[in-house]
């Protein structure tokens, strides 16, 4: 009976939760979806603290009340700049809670358990271990505490798929001998280091790949933990959660050209080696001052704003927008174009313009604001690169070619405003910035945005 | 042999594997950051597992990894429902200046906000 009333709480959990996320598909129902997804949350933890299994709350009380106290603080006081690390960080924790556990049911039931209940338990801990060693590194080269850059060697590739065939070869042997402990626990550290080397090769710029792939793991490990443990919500979410994960790395790849496959065995963000001797930029550049790219802006009829990562990096989005009230009381219209793959997260751009106030109206993505720049005065690339680089479509060397792009030069003018002339993560030389459209304004993004509405204003 | 259980497991996985393709295709690419928040909020799930690990008593070890797993998974659910909120609170429509987010987001709406995002249309286009 009891069992019964448990499993109605999770299937009814299970609605609210494909509610929510439902209500995701458009920002006026997003926060009643959330609200929901919340509701299922609460019923589903408080119909599991009546399972009867459970004797002692104590250490339930405690886990929850530290799991607050950590997690609270961590969403309420970080910068919105630095959602791409929280977002790495929690899958970690996910799949740390649930490789435990399975730890836990390995140790308690060990010789007891049938052979396609170890195997479930050792793919379990294994996407476990994986994704949390996995998603630590990729939390410490977002935060910059491991280096960006993308670390190879000889034979890598040929390396992890041995390690992955070695663990898949321990769980197939406790299939046969599940008393084999020793094998376990070989396999478990084999998941964690396959983890971090699985990771170790990529650079900063595919973040955005890495965290949306990350995320499917990690559902997949929830699913796992629900098999496990007959678990229907588990399985539920966890299936729910890595097509999600799925979908956006999908995507991604995509806004990047890469192939899935490529994804699916992590060989990704090793870009091909530039042709020796690359040209030192040499051609001219058109430069202009603060006063002429404000006195350029001031007549402009409609605008479009191209941000990347760099303006993630200087903070400079609240000034964006600064620039952008004063061109609206001038009488433009002002848009801003995003590509999928700006910034270090899926939809990383679009966070940091809410944040900064920008109604959701003005932001573009890329196949429609492509078709918006013939009829645009004046673009103003801040802090992007890559994703303006007219080399993926002219430049069949080069490693970006054939990603699709925002268009920038289809507009009358663009002004790009950039630290230096410093090719960008990829480092890829860019054509667009010796184009005959095109105005540099060089110095910091933030610094330059405070100036240039100044110069405006007046 | 497999037992029955593991079998229906299966195609309650499968069955929901393509729900969510359906949900998540149709997520405008404006929120695909709160989404993975909301998704890492989900997936802190894995607490219900976890609480009767903790609370079961089977042996000092069990009650050990299973306190870490409640304190890890009630991280993700806390943090990620906070942060995605945070997030989702952010996002509003043209129009609706005023500073209570709340009013904005339920008088912008509907006046400037009807069927005029531009992403949230292009996603339902597609």
């Amino acid at each position: 009976m009891q069992r019964n009333l448990l499993q109605l709480c999770y299937l009814l959990s299970a609605i609210l939760f494909i509610m929510g996320l439902r209500g995701l598909s458009h920002p006026r129902t997003a926060r009643r979806g959330m609200f929901l997804a919340e509701l299922g949350m609460l019923l589903a933890i408080i119909g599991s603290l009546l399972h009867h299994d459970i004797i002692d709350y104590k250490w339930i009380a405690a886990g929850l009340v530290l799991g607050t106290l950590i997690g609270a603080p961590l969403a309420i006081w970080i910068p919105m700049t630095a959602v791409p690390q929280r977002t790495a960080l929690s899958h970690s924790f996910g799949a740390l809670a649930a490789s435990l556990i399975g730890i836990s049911e390995y140790y308690r039931h060990g010789a007891a358990l049938g052979s396609v209940r170890v195997g479930v338990i050792g793919i379990e801990v294994m996407l476990g271990s994986l994704t949390f060693t996995g998603s630590l590194m990729a939390a410490g080269k977002l935060q910059g505490i491991i280096g960006g850059f993308p670390i190879t060697f000889r034979g890598q590739n040929f390396f992890n798929l041995s390690l992955l065939g070695g663990m898949l070869a321990l769980i197939v042997a406790l299939m046969f001998i599940p008393t084999a402990t020793t094998a376990f626990y070989s396999m478990v550290g084999l998941a964690l280091f396959f983890g971090i080397l699985l990771i170790l090769p990529i650079g900063a710029a595919d973040m955005p790949v890495v965290i949306a792939l990350l995320n499917s793991y990690a559902g997949l490990t929830d699913a796992a933990m629900g098999f496990m443990l007959d678990n229907k919500i588990q399985i539920i979410t966890g299936s729910l959660d890595g097509s999600s994960g799925l979908i956006l790395s999908i995507l991604m790849c995509r806004a990047m050209n890469r192939s899935i496959t490529n994804v699916l065995f992590g060989a990704f963000g090793k870009v091909q080696e530039r042709p020796a001797g690359h040209q030192e930029s040499t051609k001219p550049v058109r430069q202009v001052s603060i006063e002429e790219a404000a006195e350029i802006l001031g007549t402009a009829r409609s605008v479009v704003f191209v941000p990347g990562y760099g303006m993630a990096v200087s903070q400079a989005q609240h000034r964006v927008k600064e620039v952008a009230d004063v061109l609206k009381s001038k009488g433009a219209q002002v848009r801003y174009g995003i590509h999928p793959v700006a910034g270090r997260m899926p939809g990383h751009m679009n966070v940091l313009l809410a944040e900064a106030n920008v109604p959701y109206d003005e932001l573009y993505d890329m196949d429609q604001i492509n078709s918006l720049f013939p009829e645009t005065d004046v673009v103003l690339v801040v802090g992007a690169n890559d994703v303006v680089n007219p080399a993926a479509k002219r430049t069949p060397g080069s490693p970006i070619y054939g990603m699709p792009i925002l268009e920038v030069e289809k507009a009358r003018i663009v002004i790009v405003s950039k630290r230096s002339l410093n090719p960008g993560f990829a480092g890829i030389d860019n054509e667009l910035y010796y184009g005959d459209k095109t105005l540099m304004l060089f110095g910091d993004a933030k610094d330059t945005m405070m100036k240039l509405a100044a110069a405006l204003k007046s | 042999m497999i037992d029955i259980g593991l079998i229906g497991d299966l195609y309650i996985f499968v069955l929901a594997g393509f729900l969510g393709y359906q949900l998540i295709s149709r997520v405008s690419p404006l929120l695909h950051t709160p989404l993975m928040s909301a998704t890492n909020a989900i997936s802190g799930i894995s607490l219900v597992g976890s609480l009767v690990v903790a609370g079961a008593g089977y042996n000092e070890v069990s009650t050990a990894l299973g306190f870490i797993a409640v304190t890890a998974s009630t991280i993700n659910v806390v943090g990620g429902f906070l942060i995605t909120d945070r997030i989702l609170k952010m996002f509003r429509p043209a129009g609706g200046d005023g500073r209570s987010p709340k009013g904005a987001a339920s008088g912008g709406a509907g006046s400037a906000g009807d069927g005029r995002s531009p992403q949230g249309a292009a996603s339902k286009g597609k």
